[in-house]
């Protein structure tokens, strides 16, 4: 397999302080990965640098071998929150790109369960149909990689475990390469080919561990001990 | 087979929820006090006070010079609007059109270069936020000087008060934009102009909206200060044509119709601004049973 996201981080600074330094990243295609760590370690400064929204970092990302000089359409990001735009109905809000295919809103919206609410405001959605909406925003540029942050965070614990069966479904259907930040351990285990757990400015800032091969179940005997090693390697 | 069930239970549960989700407004608005309601809630305390000055007037207790009956003050308008009443509205109504125009449509350019650029902010809006202290009558002595008596310092007067309302409304909306929805727009590659037409100015639309109100409404005040100091016609000139023959019925029937127009531009401004922000997810009052 071929590696989709190259990411070399040498460093990323806010004023006076590194939140990461040294830290390499690469994500084969199709791969789901899981970034986890403590509050403050540095992974949505990972993500918001590998999506090519923040550009004030020194290191390189690379997305097929070449380097990537900011936002690129080969790449979509779901936002913790839906981020929706209020004034726009659901089909407006996926639709936003200009540049893309307004034929794949219907099929989109279908595919995240949204085929009745195109014409819906965002005002009249729940949480967890918010957030399908925005999957579907950030599939509309038809992406190869798709990062997440913590996009299951907001919502209550039987919709967070639709929207992540719909991430897997997805992720399938599109071939995509998934880079997924979350808190939720055992949401890592049950999406990800790989868990990385990240200390930004520690040696080494990653360790990685390995969930059983897809497809797996929740709250699997394996996972059970995954899960107590992460939790050690996070001192908890 | 458990895990099977409970994953079905799981999926009718967060189902169930979505669909709650949908249905809340329709209920919602089902529940909604019919518009007559309101209209009559609202003709409750004028009615009232007019009824109550009525019997005041009639039985004595209110020297009628002083505070005409509401039914002399029907009179007035009456024979008023058989020797060019509506020239007047007309005339007063064309200045605040015409002021407020001009002055909202600088204010909206302004107060747009203002919000989008941090040096138009520091080259501009010091100067703007001096200006805005200004008292509007401290204005008419320099505008009497620079341009005459005619319609031309009027307007000018008119548009200054129009202006610093949409102007703040404008500047601040733009700069109270969500900083999460920009950030979503950038992922789109989105070029300035598109970024101001397509994410700040709809994102800053209650502010806007709510600006061009307040200033349309200071253009109606504003009005009345130009044509009391020079003017032949219009509302303001039939309040000082009144003070000077004391005609307290002419006054106050001036007074009813700037009430009342000022009413009917604000009420077309409050119908722009729910159908613009239908979008909007915002809290509109406890309903009272």
């Amino acid at each position: 397999m071929s590696i989709a996201l190259d990411i070399h981080i040498t460093e990323k600074r806010y004023g006076d302080r590194a939140v990461l330094r040294d830290v390499s990243l690469q994500l084969q295609q199709g791969e789901i990965v899981s970034l986890i760590g403590a509050s403050g370690c540095g992974k949505s400064s990972l993500l918001s640098i590998a999506s090519g929204l923040d550009r004030d970092f020194q290191g390189q990302i690379k997305m097929d071998g070449n380097p990537l000089n900011g936002v690129s359409r080969e790449i979509g990001f779901i936002f913790q929150e839906p981020r929706l735009f209020p004034w726009l109905t659901v089909a407006q809000n996926v639709a936003f790109d200009n540049d893309g295919d307004p034929r794949l809103v219907k099929r989109l919206l279908s595919e995240v369960g949204l085929d009745d609410h195109a014409a819906a405001l965002p005002k009249h959605l729940s949480g967890g149909q918010a957030q399908r909406a925005a999957i579907a925003r950030g599939l509309f540029t038809q992406p190869r990689v798709l990062l997440l942050d913590e996009p299951f965070s907001a919502v209550d614990a039987f919709t967070r475990m639709k929207l992540q069966d719909l991430l897997l479904r997805i992720a399938h259907e599109h071939r995509l390469t998934v880079l997924l930040v979350t808190h939720d351990i055992d949401e890592a285990l049950y999406l990800s080919d790989r868990v990385v757990l990240l200390d930004g400015t520690a040696a080494p800032a990653l360790t990685e561990f390995h969930p059983a091969p897809s497809p797996r179940k929740r709250g699997d005997i394996g996972a059970a001990e995954l899960k107590a090693a992460i939790l050690d390697s996070l001192h908890v | 087979m458990s895990s099977q069930l409970a994953a079905s239970a799981t999926s009718a549960l967060a189902d169930a929820r979505e669909q709650k989700a949908i249905r809340a407004p329709q209920a919602a608005r089902n529940t909604t006090n019919p518009r007559w309601r309101r209209v009559l809630l609202g003709l409750l305390l004028p009615v009232t006070a007019l009824a109550a000055t009525e019997i005041a007037v009639r039985s004595g207790l209110i020297p009628s010079h002083l505070l005409p009956a509401p039914t002399q003050i029907l009179d007035t308008l009456a024979d008023l609007g058989a020797h060019g009443l509506l020239g007047h509205i007309g005339a007063s109504t064309l200045r605040v059109a015409a002021g407020f125009g001009i002055g909202a449509l600088l204010a909206v350019l302004l107060g747009a270069a203002v919000g989008l650029s941090r040096r138009a902010e520091a080259l501009l809006d010091p100067t703007f936020q001096a200006l805005r202290a200004i008292p509007s009558l401290a204005w008419v002595p320099l505008l009497l000087l620079w341009l005459g008596i005619d319609e031309a310092p009027k307007l000018v007067l008119i548009a200054i008060g129009a202006f610093f309302p949409v102007y703040m409304g404008v500047a601040s909306g733009i700069r109270g934009v969500d900083r999460k929805l920009i950030e979503v727009a950038r992922l789109y590659r989105l070029s300035n102009i598109a970024l101001t037409r397509r994410v700040l100015l709809p994102a800053a639309l209650p502010s806007i909206l709510t600006g061009l109100r307040n200033g349309l409404s200071l253009a109606w005040m504003f009005m009345v200060a130009a044509e009391l100091i020079a003017a032949s016609r219009g509302l303001g000139y039939l309040l000082s044509d009144g003070r000077e023959t004391s005609r307290a019925d002419i006054v106050l029937a001036a007074i009813a119709l700037l009430a009342i127009l000022g009413k009917i531009s604000d009420g077309i401004m409050a119908a722009i601004e729910h159908r613009c922000l239908a979008w909007r997810d915002s809290y509109e009052g406890a309903q009272s049973r």
